[in-house]
């Protein structure tokens, strides 16, 4: 096998798999497939070799490692790590300038991120800044966030020697010039299709897999099948101009440090003797895959438009107020260079949702291109990535409304001058909101709720008629003194938390998924699937992991048993779309081998409505309003209506599912009911609930101040695919007889024992440098010892906060983190990280005791 | 002194440039514009000759509304003024663009002063006509020469240098003078950022172009036929070397 050069020869007419596109990313994942054992590979691409003009022949090849994001930090530090690996990483140095004050701030993030993250990183002033780049104007600087292992990689000898790697190894053939003009595809019984074959410019080739890395292009590839790879084309301006005697002069590719200058979306890179100045300042210009000109009618590449200057006038301006010298250089080559962009700023990663054996390695970057390959790789290998967790990239992710150009449109115009911009961990979107509601909607907004987005549902965070609360919890009401700990949050949170745990409070769920499972085989598939015990007695519950094959949490969710062939699973608005596609991914195969154990799976989200009620007054309240089939009032005590079981009762004479559960910590129930009946519940359980104080709680009490309190594990926060049951403190006594996914894993895991564990820990003061106290947002600010150390446990994961909230009803501040066995002991005096800046913290529990309510008496009482 | 120099906004070179179904004129979807290299050239020599005698640059084009991009260019490289003479169809022939434009110079010329020097490109990039320049300066009553390749001011006079097939035509020329310049003159420079910022704030003034159309009428236009390449690998390394020999001896470069 070799590289294609002949202009006639034919592709093969079979392959293993077929990797559309040889910029970054297919290059380095033929080289990573080969590496895991791939053979029968072949490469297209349309454009000619090396660079086939693509995104990546035109990037600016820069790495800054440093990112809040767990997930994309980890892909950049491997990325820049296999770049090093390759000698194609030449370190300069970056420095990130701040010209406004909170600019400052977002440094002293960054240099917690870098602390979590292992990366040398220090604040400079605007003496030190001027000390490394001469050239530069410190005087309209206040300082700056100096990263010494920022680098410029060669991206396209790095894709070639993966490419070239994998050729060598007689596991891959080439073919550039080769144009794909269709994909073909095969109906399974399961009803989806599934891709059978790529059809080009010299042939048609049977594959068995197909990869679409085709970066600007990759929506109309997948389209080509009935797929949708949400992202669009975008430009990024950037001009290259010298040369410059200081830059000439210093005979270097690189002799400075690369200069972001933040507050105006800017960077300076010097190229030899020139400097490449690039934006993310300018008005968003977004394009159409369909109309991105051909390589034929392209003066130099396909992605390399020519620069509008109307959009980039401004930015030189402030180019030249940064480095004067830049003014009078000439402007050699300037591009409106065209990048992928998604609606969350993520990449689109793994088996499309739409089509089987399709996969997207899309809207990548350069500066984490090699780790996204390899981690794509590994999850064609084994059925998940190993090396990290694809949480934020998993192409399951997004709800239909979020495929459509208009919302990939709306949301990549809100965010692409966010690229530079300092981002709060809980900050909304200001697009696309109002998308789904719940039929309790006007209630909610009559009662003064702010809401927040949660995958296109409207969910009421916290309501503003609970501020009437401020006499009776008046403590509840402290204010925040730091703008950025007080931004999207407010106290009335603490109150909402305070009177459920007194009285009694409604949330709305309806955000939930619920997928049915029914048929003969209902029962023994989801038993496959789930790390639990499914089979359990008709009106009771499971609450379960779902693993990866290698062990790692795939899932977290309930289960309801509401008829001998009949399962509910209940999972939250953020990995519906990742858990329905598992679901649906594994019941094929498992239907396929299992013709005496069929089970259906249907999609009942859209038509079921859901309200959490819970508090000590909760019972008392729905017993008021609560009857079975008749008008005989119903059974809510412990013994009738017991803790995990699911019943279906009369609400104000409305057919409704109850399941006595709590992520709160109170006694309660989730009460399902269809979408058109939610109203008439809603009013019933309100006007009930009038006599003993109810209120509308929001999410803020849901899921962090109530949640954490109870020590309860969110998927993607706590629970991610690095981590185990047994390090979650999730492990039951046993493991089940049933084969199910991971459970080789999952018994080592348990034999091994954790090398880390989940705990609560509590902040022991506070307060800051400045005299008043802080409060951590929970993104990953890292658990030190008291010498400062960074604590790593035995297979090299990062102690770090996965959740902070404050505890209203224990008095503390609260931090979630997995700590190494030798930390992970009750009484333990350790640090938080917290904007650059150390506060004292003891560990409270080890493992999934709650520190409130430790034996869960109130939920049971 | 006063030099006028005219240029052409005209397809960038570079990528194949289609032409519409109905033949009539080029699909623009994805191209970028520039003006034809060989006035590029002459925009860079009239920056010079400002720059070694002092006085002002002007700028002429008659185009479309959007040929505001090549006239900014212009400026950006340091010439001071901007005149656009604006047309709604794409192009016009050549001997009334001619007639246009010398109409504007005599505007121009009325209001601030005679032009020293009027340059223009050799020939358009595009239709390639060799005419405006032409025709331009027997309008205006001025000696043309082509072709010039060097400029050197006198006192009253320009000598101008081109190339003939047995070796170089020296000319002195009174001035005002007409001249149409090639590609080869000089080196032309890149704007700068300052340039371009400067170029944003340059006015661009107006001059309505009227004219009677010309005898010359574009019937339609005709994709060229593609060159086609074949590459045939002739072996790698030294088992090469014996096709290599054969291909030679085929070509007639060996016998």
């Amino acid at each position: 096998m070799s590289e294609q050069t002949a202009a006639t020869r034919d592709v093969p007419s079979t392959a293993k798999v077929v990797v559309i596109g040889a910029g970054i990313v297919g290059n380095c994942l033929v080289g990573h497939l080969s590496r895991l054992g791939w053979t029968d590979m072949v490469l297209l691409d349309k454009g000619p070799l090396p660079n086939p003009g693509g995104s990546t022949g035109h990037a600016s090849n820069f790495i800054f490692p440093t990112d809040h994001n767990k997930e994309m930090a980890f892909l950049t530090v491997d990325s820049q790590n296999q770049y090093i690996d390759h000698g194609l990483n030449n370190t300069c140095g970056g420095i990130e300038v701040a010209r406004e004050p909170q600019r400052l701030e977002e440094f002293k993030r960054r240099m917690t991120s870098a602390k979590a993250w292992n990366i040398d990183a220090r604040l400079v002033t605007p003496a030190e800044i001027k000390e490394m780049v001469p050239f530069i104007n410190e005087e309209i600087l206040l300082g700056g966030y100096y990263t010494p292992s920022v680098s410029v990689v060669d991206s396209l000898a790095t894709g070639t020697r993966m490419r070239e790697e994998a050729v060598a190894a007689g596991n891959l053939s080439v073919f550039a010039n080769t144009e794909v003009l269709s994909l073909e595809t095969e109906l399974l019984p399961s009803g989806f299709p599934k891709v059978t074959a790529v059809v080009t410019d010299r042939g048609r080739i049977e594959a068995e897999h197909v990869v679409i890395a085709c970066g600007v292009w990759s929506p109309r590839i997948a389209a080509m099948a009935g797929a949708n790879i949400p992202l669009t084309p975008a430009v990024h301006q950037m001009a290259d101009v010298g040369p410059i005697d200081v830059l000439v002069e210093s005979n270097k590719e690189l002799a400075y440090p690369i200069i972001r200058d933040m507050d105006t979306f800017c960077y300076e890179r010097q190229s030899a003797g020139s400097m490449e100045v690039g934006s993310y300042a300018h008005r968003p210009i977004l394009m159409r895959p369909d109309d991105i000109p051909s390589n034929q009618a392209s003066a130099l590449t396909p992605t390399e438009l020519p620069l509008t200057y109307d959009d980039f006038e401004p930015q030189m301006e402030q180019a030249i107020e940064l480095m004067e010298m830049l003014g009078d250089a000439e402007i050699k080559y300037a591009i409106n260079g065209l990048l992928s962009l998604t609606p969350d700023a993520n990449p689109v990663l793994g088996e499309t949702v739409e089509v089987r054996n399709l996969w997207s390695a899309a809207a990548v970057w350069i500066k984490e291109g090699p780790g996204i390959a390899q981690l794509v790789a590994e999850w064609m290998t084994y059925g998940y990535p190993h090396m990290c967790d694809p949480h934020g990239s998993d192409i399951s992710r997004f709800y239909p409304h979020e495929k459509t150009e208009w919302h990939i449109n709306a949301r990549c115009n809100e965010h692409f001058n966010k690229t530079y911009g300092i981002v709060h961990p809980r900050e909304q979107w200001a697009s696309q909101r109002g998308m789904r509601r719940s039929p309790f909607y006007a209630r909610e907004e009559a009662l003064g709720a702010t809401f927040f987005d949660a995958r296109g549902w409207e969910r009421p965070q916290w309501y503003s008629s609970n501020e009437k609360l401020q006499a009776k919890f008046p403590e509840a009401f402290t204010p925040r003194t730091h703008e950025w700990d007080a931004r999207w949050w407010n106290p009335v949170t603490n109150a909402e938390h305070l009177q459920m745990r007194e009285s009694v409070g409604m949330v709305d769920l309806t955000a939930f998924n619920e997928f049915d499972f029914e048929g003969p085989g209902a029962c023994a598939f989801l038993d496959y699937v789930c790390v639990n015990k499914v089979d359990v007695a008709v009106g009771r519950s499971v609450y379960t992991p779902l693993l990866t094959p290698h062990g790692g949490f795939r899932g977290d969710l309930t289960i309801q048993r509401l008829g001998e062939h009949h399962f509910r699973v209940i999972t939250g608005a953020f990995d519906g779309g990742r858990d329905n596609y598992w679901f649906n991914k594994h019941l094929e195969q498992w239907n396929a081998d299992h013709a005496d154990a069929q089970a259906t799976f249907t999609d009942r989200s859209q038509g079921i409505c859901t309200v959490g009620v819970w508090g000590p007054n909760a019972a008392k309240t729905l017993a008021k309003v609560t009857t079975d089939h008749t008008t005989a009032p119903y059974d809510l005590s412990q013994e009738g209506f017991p803790y995990g079981a699911v019943q279906d009762v009369l609400i104000d004479g409305v057919p409704c599912t109850m399941f006595r559960i709590s992520y709160v910590g109170e006694n309660g129930w989730e009460i399902y009911t269809r979408m058109e009946h939610g109203l008439k519940v809603w009013d019933a359980i309100w006007d009930a609930g009038q006599e003993f104080e109810i209120i509308p709680v929001g999410i803020g009490v849901y899921a962090v101040t109530g949640r954490i309190e109870k020590g309860y594990r969110l998927m993607g926060a706590e629970l991610e695919s690095e981590y185990t049951p047994v390090e979650a403190g999730l492990a039951r006594p046993k493991v089940k007889a049933a084969a199910l996914i991971g459970k080789a894993a999952y018994r080592k895991a348990r034999d091994e024992g954790p090398a880390a564990i989940m705990c609560t820990l509590s902040m022991d003061s506070q307060q800051c440098a400045d005299g008043y106290d802080r409060f951590p947002t929970g993104g990953n600010e890292p658990i030190l010892t008291l010498s400062g150390d960074r604590i790593v446990d035995a297979k090299g994961r990062v102690s770090r906060v996965t959740t902070a909230g404050a505890g209203p009803s224990v008095g503390k501040y609260l931090l979630l983190a997995y700590l190494p066995p030798e930390h992970a002991v009750e009484g333990t005096k350790l640090q938080v990280m917290y904007m650059n800046e150390l506060y004292p913290v003891t560990v409270e529990r080890a493992g999934a005791t709650p520190l409130f309510d430790p034996t869960d008496a109130r939920m049971k009482s | 002194m006063r030099v006028l120099v005219c240029v052409k906004r005209v397809p960038a070179p570079g990528a194949k440039i289609n032409i519409t179904a109905d033949g009539q004129a080029v699909d623009t979807a994805y191209l970028a514009f520039t003006t034809s290299p060989h006035e590029e050239c002459a925009v860079e020599e009239a920056v010079q000759l400002v720059e070694r005698h002092g006085g002002e640059a002007t700028v002429l084009t008659l185009g479309p509304a959007e040929a505001d991009e090549q006239l900014r260019y212009a400026a950006s490289l340091g010439v001071a003024k901007a005149v656009l003479l604006p047309i709604t169809e794409a192009d016009w022939d050549p001997q009334r663009t001619a007639a246009a434009i010398a109409g504007a110079i005599r505007e121009l010329e009325a209001a601030e002063g005679a032009f020293d020097i009027i340059l223009f490109g050799n020939e358009s990039a595009d239709s390639g006509g060799f005419q405006v320049g032409v025709r331009v300066a027997r309008a205006l009553g001025r000696p043309i020469v082509n072709g010039i390749k060097g400029i050197e001011v006198g006192d009253g006079s320009v000598r101008a240098r081109r190339e003939a097939e047995a070796g170089v035509e020296v000319y002195t020329i009174p001035m005002p003078v007409v001249l149409g310049v090639k590609e080869g003159i000089n080196l032309p420079r890149y704007p700068t950022m300052k340039g371009r910022l400067n170029a944003k704030k340059v006015a661009v003034a107006q001059v309505t172009p009227s004219a009677e159309p010309g005898g010359q009428q574009m019937v339609t236009l005709l994709q060229a036929a593609e060159k086609s390449s074949n590459t045939v690998i002739l072996g790698k390394g030294p088992e090469a070397a014996a096709a290599v020999v054969d291909v030679l001896e085929e070509l007639g470069v060996l016998k």
